[in-house]
């Protein structure tokens, strides 16, 4: 299990014009551009979204590789989609066989699914990727304040975000350590079948869980030990500030949405 | 004499055990820590000393008697927030204590939390990040640092707070020699430079031969209160409750009872050495 290839989450520092763009900026564009994306029906639109993907890649000025390396986990769900749709979709047959049917629709349709798909994928990876936790977090919460009023722990949630981002690492190198204690002791993660496997994780997963009870109560203790009595009266060291490349982004994505929805009502 | 920034009187500890047989922890403990002294609390394991330090900052509350934070009684509820600003506490496991996935985010907790303004918070975090020799990591993410320097952000952390006293339960105990060594210079720097009070709870004898003044626990009780100097030459009494002596001591001591007049109190190897040598060539 390769346990340091896991790119949820993680975040790439860097100095482009996306990485400076404050978070709540960034999470709107990429609310937009999956609203964007359900709005597109034909290739036109698709036309359009890629080209605005692309261009914030190359912006953005992440390695192509490692954008790609995101969509490994979701590839089988890529298959399973793209098959469901070439050979499930009614229409004008091309090929028969059994209950296989394909259709010039479900070709279409497929191509479609796929692209919605890892490019929904893609965008969000870019928000993560150029956008470090904290201020990803901070975002989340400045743009669910209004939700305080009807009673939503927003503060709450985003602190139990960031601490839950902020021990993934630490987890990791954890798990990594038991498996080698576990691995001295005999035990066997790599071969068997899956209910072999699965029974295999046993004694990994509970002194994990009990170590991460653990951590959580001796943070919980060191967090009021300075001071920590939930986010009334809070301040923050870093403060969000819209600028005026934040406000040309966000008409600039308005004007994108709009036009893929236009352009959408006429069929394109 | 200086006025004392932590104050225990009688201070009785028993944690609430399931069938009501409570263990007593802490057994009438009476200790008063002057604002600026650096004190080290040395005890066995079991002996009590991370509890007592527990109420210096009103994690724990007594159940007999009472601990005073700079004249605030420590079972005040309203006082909580002053209580824990006033003494600062840093624990074993420096991993646990880190909050946030930037250094300077993470030492800017406290003060975030005590609702300091923005400006005010960068210089305090800057300052606090420069007395523990850490402010060139200021960005980098916690879990990249070693064992040493995640220890001396954590102290950072709780610098930031401009606490009048830091508590540390057994810092070192998890890093390697190195990362011990760092540490402590930090807190003999923020002792003597910054003029913070700092009590030390530990079980090496190395360490605690390096505070002004040694307090001995054991079994819940106080066994011994003085110069690191004074308290080390009670060889036989601390080796009664399962302590060692720093090796130099014990180097000494071992020729006393071959009937040699080696001194008791060379705590450095520099000193003991020099001991040695006049008694060779007297």
């Amino acid at each position: 299990m390769a346990l340091k290839d896991i790119t949820l989450g993680q975040y790439f520092p860097g100095n482009s014009i996306l990485h400076r763009l404050d978070p709540r900026t960034k999470i709107l564009l990429t609310v937009m551009y999956i609203v964007a994306l359900f709005l597109a029906k034909q290739l036109v639109g698709y036309g359009i979204m890629m080209v605005v993907l692309a261009s914030a890649i190359a912006v953005s000025k992440v390695k192509l590789k490692t954008i790609f390396r995101g969509l490994k986990p979701i590839l089988i769900i890529i298959i399973i989609t793209a098959f469901l749709n070439l050979f499930w979709t009614p229409g004008q047959t091309i090929w028969k066989w059994g209950f296989l049917n394909l259709t010039v629709e479900g070709i279409w349709s497929a191509v479609f699914m796929v692209l919605r798909i890892s490019m929904l994928i893609l965008c969000t990876f870019l928000l993560t990727y150029t956008t470090s936790p904290i201020l990803l977090t901070d975002g989340l919460e400045n743009l669910m304040n209004p939700l305080k009023k009807i009673h939503v722990p927003v503060h709450e949630l985003s602190m139990m975000m960031s601490i839950a981002l902020r021990f993934i690492p630490t987890l990791i190198e954890e798990t990594d350590k038991i498996m080698s204690a576990q691995k001295a002791r005999g035990a066997d993660f790599d071969t068997g079948g899956l209910m072999d496997k699965a029974k295999a994780l046993i004694p990994l997963l509970v002194p994990l869980f009990i170590s991460a009870f653990r951590r959580a109560d001796e943070l919980a203790i060191a967090m009021e030990c300075r001071c920590y009595h939930g986010g009334e009266g809070r301040t923050r060291l870093r403060q969000l500030k819209y600028r005026k490349a934040d406000a040309a982004f966000l008409v600039g994505g308005l004007a994108v949405c709009v036009a893929v929805g236009v352009l959408a009502h006429f069929g394109l | 004499m200086a006025n004392s920034i932590v104050k225990t009187e009688h201070l009785r500890f028993s944690y609430e055990a399931e069938g009501g047989l409570s263990p007593v922890v802490l057994d009438g403990v009476d200790l008063e820590i002057e604002e600026g002294s650096f004190v080290a609390v040395l005890g066995h394991n079991g002996s009590g000393k991370s509890t007592l330090a527990k109420h210096m900052n009103a994690i724990l509350l007594p159940t007999g008697g009472k601990v005073y934070v700079d004249g605030m009684d420590t079972c005040d509820d309203d006082l909580l927030l002053d209580i824990r600003r006033t003494v600062g506490m840093v624990f074993q496991n420096p991993d646990n204590q880190i909050v946030a996935n930037v250094v300077e985010e993470d030492v800017a907790f406290a003060p975030e939390n005590l609702g300091v303004p923005p400006e005010e918070i960068r210089r305090r975090v800057d300052e606090a990040l420069k007395l523990v020799d850490m402010y060139e990591y200021r960005e980098h993410a916690p879990h990249l640092l070693s064992g040493g320097q995640k220890q001396r952000v954590a102290i950072a952390g709780v610098i930031a707070m401009r606490p009048r006293c830091i508590v540390l339960d057994e810092p070192t105990a998890m890093l390697d020699p190195i990362g011990r060594k760092e540490v402590l210079h930090t807190i003999r720097q923020l002792n003597r430079n910054a003029g913070i009070t700092v009590v030390l709870i530990t079980h090496h004898m190395d360490e605690a031969a390096q505070a002004d003044r040694l307090v001995v626990m054991s079994k819940g009780k106080v066994i011994a209160d003085g110069a690191p100097r004074q308290v080390f030459q009670r060889v036989e009494e601390l080796k009664a409750v399962g302590l060692t002596v720093p090796e130099t001591v014990e180097l000494c001591w071992e020729l006393r009872k071959e009937g040699l007049d080696a001194p008791l109190d060379a705590l450095s190897d520099e000193e003991c050495a020099k001991a040695l040598y006049e008694l060779i060539t007297r």
